[in-house]
């Protein structure tokens, strides 16, 4: 079976996000005033596996390996 | 007795360290492919640049290259391995090193002098320094904002692992001296055994009076003292 993956990978709660904030900062200047801004990167892989919870297996062991840095990020992953 | 200077795709500090290490200092340094073996050198600097484009992370790619594992093995028998910049990165990346080094608190690239203070001397790097001893040297990068949970930066203050602070010109590590957000205005630090030395200034970049300052060639010196003495 052919999945699509779509891993965010974003910065754990309350560890600075330098970028967000610099958004937010550019966002007020436009007028917009929010609370907050968090950013996150977004990679889009496809994969062939067997089933969904290989897909699944392999997808959380290339996040744990190499996509995110565990000392700083969480991840999520949406399999379709 | 002979170096070893690793070069990844994208390093870029390559040549300067090898000129300190081959030319300033005389100790016999060789150019190294990140394909090749690095098992019988007596010691291994991973110098500065943006291996792989910094993409994903920096230093995550170069991290997870076969090389590393060689690294690693090379510094369980206790010989030298300096990272310098995008060299600290990777060695963090690769868990050789505890922490992370994220986004700089103000997300521009940074490049000045610093003061730092020389927190340990027990190590393989740092010797040749005084106990608070405050040194200078540049530092360049947009990466270099360390950060560790409050359990790790416990431990490692227990177990003196942080080698410099940023500091002010009296030694004191306040908040306007330090230039990327570190934690703790930590600049380097060791390994549990002191001979895995991670940081962000550049010591090969103040390694002659002729830069602008030489308190850098001293963590070359220390490092080639060290394999003397083994």
């Amino acid at each position: 079976m052919k999945y699509s993956a779509e891993i965010t990978v974003q910065l754990k709660p309350g560890i600075l996000d330098p970028e967000g904030a610099t958004i937010q900062r550019a966002l007020a200047h436009l007028g917009y005033s929010v609370e907050s801004v968090g950013t996150a990167k977004k990679l889009l892989i496809e994969l062939e596996a067997s089933d969904i919870d290989e897909a699944r297996g392999a997808l959380d062991g290339m996040c744990e390996k190499l996509l995110a840095n565990p000392v700083v990020h969480d991840y999520s992953i949406e399999i379709q | 007795m002979t170096f070893a200077v690793i070069r990844f795709g994208g390093s870029n500090c390559d040549l300067d360290v090898y000129h300190v290490l081959n030319d300033v200092l005389g100790a016999p340094t060789d150019l190294v492919w990140y394909k090749d073996p690095v098992g019988e050198y007596d010691g291994i600097v991973i110098p500065g640049g943006f291996s792989y484009g910094d993409y994903l992370r920096a230093g995550a790619i170069a991290a997870r290259t076969p090389i590393m594992n060689s690294v690693k093995q090379f510094a369980s028998v206790g010989k030298p391995v300096l990272g310098i910049c995008n060299g600290f990165q990777i060695l963090v990346e690769s868990g050789l090193l505890s922490g992370a080094l994220s986004t700089n608190e103000y997300p521009k690239f940074c490049c000045k002098w610093v003061d730092l203070r020389i927190e340990k001397t027990d190590t393989t790097f740092t010797s040749k320094f005084k106990k608070g001893e405050v040194v200078r040297m540049p530092i360049a990068h947009k990466e270099g904002n360390f950060f560790a949970d409050s359990d790790t930066l416990k431990s490692m203050n227990l177990h003196q692992r942080v080698a410099f602070r940023y500091v002010d010109s009296e030694g004191d590590a306040t908040a306007s001296a330090n230039p990327n957000g570190s934690v703790e205005n930590i600049a380097g630090v060791v390994n549990k055994t002191g001979n895995v030395l991670g940081m962000m200034p550049h010591p090969e970049r103040a390694s002659e009076s002729v830069l602008g300052g030489d308190d850098g060639f001293r963590i070359f010196e220390s490092m080639v003292e060290y394999v003397d003495r083994l």
